[in-house]
């Protein structure tokens, strides 16, 4: 039955980056039904503290379980371990990289800001690329282009 | 400040002002990209703020939410840093304000991740990933500013000139804190300086000290700041988009 519930929250598509499912970004943390209460709990988490994707993102956790019966759904936020973008699964880094999305480099463990290795255009493969802005459309991205096909693109920060 | 309740109130109220002053630049930012990383600091300090002032209204449990915080306070009743609300001054300014609040608060989060409130730890450990990116950028900045032509180094040295009496205010000694400030300023100083030397900068001879914004004595900026923050829902109790 949680199963059921799980597939049905996890197929929730993030509001920005809609190639990406909540699940593929590890914004969603748990699916368990209360025991005394029977209601749904949904745990998520942001991936910047002002995200301001995570209104829209609760209210279609809350349609899709309705869709499958369950309107009562409690969605709860956590900030605790803080979302890191190790927690993006394959085949979301595949989906966005797909979508011309370069997926993160691997967070370190540090505070000090990441150094991107080689980011790789996720138009034509080239290493040959270059940041144009560390910030970009969405809080969670950056601007690169690539030297190589001349083409802007997008690049997940790792955070 | 005593107490976790004035702390929380205290960092919430800096970020929160902060991210006011960051947004007045949506529009105006010398180029589109800076336009849009001014705005993305600005939400990262709206989220930080939005999570600290929750939890104060929590701890002082009189029922004020963020939002009472935020919009119906005044101005002598706001405990954030005399820093946040100088105004945003040409460019320079602005980079000399975001490179000493981000090189405070990556500290100052960084050591609340390990404190023993768990919900002030929490919060730290979000927010101090994001102090880093800020951080970062204003140390670009600046050394890009400052070991620039002689104009753009003349206006940086102006700026940190203009804006270093600020900063001392942020490390007055609180043991009582979760997390004490005077604790946070050789890490502070030695992140800036780096910048500074690298940005061929002067660090200013520290002299006049201004302060007050913790106990709520503020320059003026910060009365038309909170006119314009706090109109809307004055006027319109409740409203919402």
């Amino acid at each position: 039955m949680v199963t059921d519930l799980r597939a049905a929250v996890a197929a929730v598509v993030d509001p920005e980056i809609r190639v990406v499912t909540i699940d593929d970004l590890g914004i969603l943390r748990a699916v368990d039904e209360d025991p005394a209460t029977g209601r749904v709990v949904v745990t998520i988490t942001p991936t910047y503290t002002g995200c301001p994707a995570m209104d829209v993102i609760r209210a279609d956790i809350r349609r899709a379980l309705a869709a499958v019966g369950r309107p009562d759904a409690d969605v709860r936020t956590v900030y605790s371990p803080a979302w890191s973008t190790d927690w993006i699964s394959d085949a979301g880094r595949a989906k966005l990289a797909a979508a011309g999305i370069a997926p993160p480099s691997p967070a370190r463990a540090d505070n000090v800001v990441p150094l991107t290795l080689a980011v790789r255009c996720p138009r034509c493969g080239s290493p040959e690329t270059e940041q144009v802005s560390r910030f970009g459309s969405t809080a969670c991205k950056a601007l690169w282009r690539c030297r190589s096909c001349r083409e802007p693109f997008d690049h997940l920060k790792a955070l | 400040m005593i107490g976790p309740f004035d702390f929380a109130l205290a960092l919430g109220d800096d970020a929160l002002v902060a991210a006011q002053r960051l947004a007045e630049w949506t529009t105006r930012a010398p180029e589109m990209e800076e336009d849009i990383a001014l705005a993305n600091i600005a939400l990262d300090q709206l989220g930080a703020a939005r999570l600290l002032l929750s939890y104060a209204g929590e701890l002082e449990g009189a029922g004020r939410d963020e939002d009472a915080l935020a919009f119906l306070r005044d101005d002598r009743e706001f405990r954030n840093c005399l820093l946040v609300e100088l105004p945003n001054g040409d460019f320079a300014v602005t980079m000399a304000k975001l490179l000493f609040l981000a090189a405070y608060q990556l500290p100052l989060y960084t050591a609340l991740a390990g404190c023993a409130d768990e919900r002030l730890a929490a919060i730290g450990a979000k927010a101090r990933k994001e102090s880093a990116y800020h951080l970062d950028h204003a140390s670009t900045w600046v050394r890009r500013l400052g070991d620039g032509t002689e104009e753009s180094h003349r206006r940086m040295q102006a700026a940190v000139d203009q804006v270093w009496p600020y900063v001392h205010e942020l490390f007055a000694p609180d043991p009582a804190a979760p997390v004490d400030p005077a604790t946070l300023r050789a890490d502070f100083d030695a992140r800036v300086a780096a910048v500074l030397d690298e940005a061929t900068l002067t660090r200013p001879e520290s002299g006049w000290a201004p302060a007050g914004g913790r106990d709520g004595v503020h320059t003026e900026h910060l009365s038309f700041l909170l006119a314009e923050m706090q109109v809307l829902h004055r006027a319109h109790p409740g409203a919402r988009w």
